[in-house]
């Protein structure tokens, strides 16, 4: 019993100072976002990797995410004659929902496991304590181009997933099944406020952003020096963010109904 | 601080977790001369680096480089001091996203105005000075393990340093590769009066360059001239020397 006890306490203490020592890192970072020397070329670059090679996987599943809503809410709505609100259902899903969480899962999977490996391969073979050596700080030079170029990237793909998803729920419903395509874009325009709907979900993009960005370069930055710290801190950028975006999810929904 | 800063180290203790690395170390190595710190794996040598370039802190001690005691600095602090440093590290540490000028050229980028002539100029007088031509554009990937250590120090002395820190310069090259880095670390000390630290394991190579020699054995340190370590009366020293095995450090036999 006394162990169990131990050992709670040890963890809580250790999850603590982990915490802490995630948000001194958030701070460092956002200190050098606003502060000299730019580091604009290697942001440049971040959102070339970050987001112009994450176009087609983002493409791809975002066309396919909105054909299956175009089915099944199809299906769904002919039960109840109510085939014409189809554009509403697949818009307002991927707006609300599903367009923000499901692309910071793809995000998180491709570019957020490849920035923690990256920076984590450079921990291991000294890479950033040569920078250290050349008086260049890491976390400036390496770190914060890349927090920084996922939380412009989130939003962009956001919206070219929701695009591509509304494209898909036309093509099944439109080309596929015979709703109407005035009818379909009429009550998709209908259904969605700018603000509430598309400004919310921009939000929560740029929310999961910051996280997938933040937890990636922490990981990347404190893995041990080794392929198996490597290995770890890629595994715990997928698994913690991936938690982290979809409980986020649920808080700002609840708190501001987005 | 000036080309020829000297190093000292006094009364440091320094700890991974149980093993204690270092108990109340105290050496010191000579402003422009070339120093070589000689030892058995694990006994710290690389650690020791580590700690005059203040990327690990000591639990105890202090370390001056020229007149600074880097352990008391804060990160931005030893970001100023580094600028007197030059680092070869054991694996080269290049930055394997850059080309071998881009490497090479990045400090002068990140801490002058120099245009990018200048530089070029720079960069090619340094690799000019390794032994290495038209590699301007190969990534450290394409480099052979000679090739990256030569690279690494046209890197580290880019920038004219005053104390040169090399991480076992020697270890995974050919005897002939050994040669030139060893002919190249004297030539730059004679030219520029840099103080250099090179540990190693390379017994011949480290004795014959060395003006200045720290030997870390378990059980204590030694320090002195070549000759002043050759004609040593310790018996571990000796033996250490001579490569034959203390019999303390004898493995048990197989029954």
């Amino acid at each position: 019993m006394v162990a169990a006890i131990r050992q709670l306490g040890s963890t809580t203490t250790r999850v603590i100072g982990d915490l802490g020592a995630m948000g001194l890192f958030l701070l460092e970072v956002a200190r050098d976002a606003v502060t000299p020397p730019w580091r604009l070329r290697n942001v440049v670059d971040e959102v070339y990797k970050l987001g112009f090679l994450s176009l087609l996987i983002i493409c791809i599943s975002g066309l396919a995410v909105g054909m299956v809503l175009g089915l099944q809410g199809y299906n769904t709505l002919e039960r109840f004659g109510a085939t014409q609100s189809l554009g509403a259902v697949v818009g307002l899903s991927l707006v609300r929902e599903l367009g923000p969480v499901l692309t910071a899962l793809l995000v998180t999977g491709r570019a957020g496991s490849a920035t923690a490996a990256e920076i984590g391969t450079m921990v291991a073979t000294e890479q950033l304590d040569g920078l250290r050596m050349m008086s260049v700080d890491p976390v400036d030079y390496v770190v914060t181009p890349r927090a920084v170029g996922m939380m412009l990237v989130m939003p962009l793909l956001t919206a070219l997933f929701i695009v591509c998803g509304i494209f898909g729920g036309w093509l099944v419903g439109v080309r596929l099944l015979g709703v109407d395509s005035g009818t379909y874009f009429t009550s998709l325009e209908a259904s969605i406020d700018l603000r509430d709907d598309l400004g919310g979900s921009l939000l929560k993009a740029g929310v999961f952003g910051v996280l997938v960005g933040w937890i990636a370069t922490y990981r990347g930055y404190t893995s041990a020096p080794t392929s198996a710290g490597v290995s770890a801190a890629t595994t715990a950028t997928v698994v913690v963010a991936s938690v982290s975006v979809l409980i986020f999810d649920y808080l700002i929904t609840a708190l501001w109904g987005v | 601080m000036h080309p020829g800063a000297r190093v000292e180290l006094s009364q440091v203790s320094m700890a991974f977790g149980d093993r204690q690395v270092f108990s109340d170390l105290s050496c010191a190595f000579p402003a422009g001369a070339v120093s070589v710190v000689l030892g058995g794996s694990g006994c710290g040598k690389s650690t020791l680096l580590r700690l005059i370039a203040g990327l690990i802190r000591p639990q105890r001690g202090r370390v001056l480089v020229g007149a600074e005691d880097v352990t008391q600095l804060s990160e931005r602090a030893l970001f100023r001091v580094r600028r007197t440093l030059g680092m070869m590290f054991q694996g080269g540490a290049l930055l394997d996203s850059m080309t071998v000028f881009e490497n090479v050229a990045f400090p002068l980028r990140e801490h002058t105005d120099l245009d990018e002539r200048a530089i070029a100029d720079e960069v090619h007088d340094r690799l000019e000075a390794v032994g290495l031509h038209d590699v301007d554009g190969l990534l450290p990937g394409e480099l052979s393990g000679g090739m990256v250590k030569r690279v690494a120090l046209a890197r580290a002395i880019i920038r004219s340093p005053a104390v040169l820190l090399c991480d076992e310069p020697f270890s995974g090259l050919d005897p002939i590769s050994v040669k030139r880095i060893e002919v190249l670390l004297g030539q730059i000390n004679r030219a520029r009066g840099i103080t250099t630290l090179v540990v190693s394991h390379d017994i011949d190579s480290t004795m014959r360059m060395a003006e200045h020699v720290l030997l870390l054995l378990p059980g204590g340190c030694f320090q002195g001239a070549p000759n002043e370590l050759r004609a040593s009366a310790d018996p571990r020293v000796r033996a250490f020397l001579s490569r034959d095995l203390d019999p303390s450090m004898a493995l048990p036999e197989a029954s």
